[in-house]
């Protein structure tokens, strides 16, 4: 037998509240998303108002920043990805326990920002590790993070409950690039980078 | 303070033999400066530091410049005077070649404060200081073999994901664009 929402949502409003474990665990986790405490520039002070009491992060359960990546579930990458950083990002990223998120946080972490010509800068950290929200901006408002945030809790309520591990997101460990004699080596991670091929038409 | 004209003047005086050349400057403030010999450089700084009359007890800026027509590279200081309050003076040296093991004298035993802008004039042109007391990159890492800031410096192509190149960045995208059919341009969608 099953159960339309509609009709779960009527079972509500008489006081019965019918759910499923995936459900139940999905509306726990994603109300306890706990960040990194981990910022790379700028956007990190944004970051850090967006969890000050003005903006409070915390009515959305993700007030506790930790400063261990061992207790961390989401990666917030604030800020501009030097090549020389690179590689410690992702070093963070294969510490923390599955399953884990991450949020790419203004221009810089998305595509390099204004600092995508540099010969010193990624251009973007989704090169290197798994990217599930992209929260745009130059830097972006804390309330344009905390939207990013609660993007993240809606995907994390659809996603299926899965023992040891996240069913949907990566298994296994990003590679870490090293510090080449001219770039990173190697300069992007093809398990998840794929840039689209650009056919342009008439201007080849 | 003294014109650089006067100062190299007295610079030939005090050390004989030692070529100081006057850089004139074309632009409109027309800030000259005086062309050390790397040989000499550290005991000519000393001088300008300790002179009664200069006292250049302050190193503001020290930068680079890569000259690739000429076939050189150049460390350029700017000297000011925190005793007699004024300033600056512009002393440069020039290495004898482009190549890895170029070096000119460190200052950096004269003026304290040219370590790092030393050590990043190392990292990103690649002038050697010979005198230097720590010298090492200071921006890149350590396994970094190029010089980021010479002219004919080439940087990796990661350009293969542009979606609104233009110019310089059209060029290199344009690389890595697929072989795209002889078609008219798309359609422009009629609102």
């Amino acid at each position: 037998m099953s159960i339309t929402p509609e009709e779960k949502d009527e079972l509500r409003r008489h006081g019965l509240l019918l759910t499923s474990l995936e459900e139940l665990a999905g509306w726990g986790r994603s109300h306890s998303v706990w960040p990194l405490q981990f910022g790379l520039a700028c956007c990190a002070i944004e970051m850090i108002a967006a969890s000050m009491a003005r903006y409070d992060i915390a009515r959305f359960g993700s007030e506790v920043f930790r400063a261990s990546p061992r207790q961390a579930d989401l990666l917030i990458v604030s800020g501009t990805v030097t090549k020389k950083m690179a590689p410690q990002v992702v070093r963070l990223w294969n510490q923390m326990p599955d399953p884990k998120y991450c949020i790419a946080m203004g221009a810089c972490a998305i595509s390099g920002g204004p600092f995508k010509q540099g010969y010193n800068v990624l251009k973007g950290i989704d090169r290197l590790i798994p990217v599930d929200i992209y929260v745009p901006g130059c830097p972006p408002r804390p309330e344009a993070l905390l939207h990013g945030l609660i993007q993240l809790q809606e995907k994390i309520r659809g996603q299926k409950l899965a023992f040891g591990g996240n069913a949907e997101g990566p298994a296994g460990e990003c590679p870490v690039p090293e510090c080449g004699g001219h770039d990173l080596v190697p300069p992007s991670n093809p398990d998840y980078f794929h840039p689209p091929q650009l056919v342009r038409a008439g201007k080849s | 303070m003294e014109t650089p004209e006067q100062i190299r003047d007295r610079l030939l005086a005090r050390f004989p033999g030692a070529p100081v050349t006057l850089v004139p400057n074309g632009a409109p403030g027309g800030q000259a400066s005086l062309l050390l010999e790397p040989s000499q450089a550290r005991e000519m700084a000393e001088f300008l530091r300790d002179d009664p009359s200069l006292q250049l007890d302050f190193c503001s800026n020290m930068t680079g410049v890569d000259w690739p027509q000429a076939g050189c590279l150049e460390a350029v200081y700017h000297l000011y005077s925190m005793a007699r309050k004024h300033g600056p003076l512009v002393i440069r040296q020039r290495t004898a070649n482009r190549a890895d093991g170029a070096a000119v004298a460190s200052l950096t035993p004269v003026w304290r404060s040219a370590e790092f802008q030393e050590r990043e004039a190392f990292d990103l042109f690649g002038i050697g200081f010979t005198g230097h007391p720590d010298l090492r990159r200071i921006l890149m890492w350590d396994g970094f073999e190029d010089h980021p800031m010479r002219k004919d410096y080439a940087e990796p192509d990661d350009y293969e994901w542009e979606p609104t190149p233009h110019d310089a960045v059209l060029a290199k995208a344009r690389l890595h664009y697929a072989s795209a059919p002889v078609a008219p341009p798309a359609k422009e969608a009629s609102p």
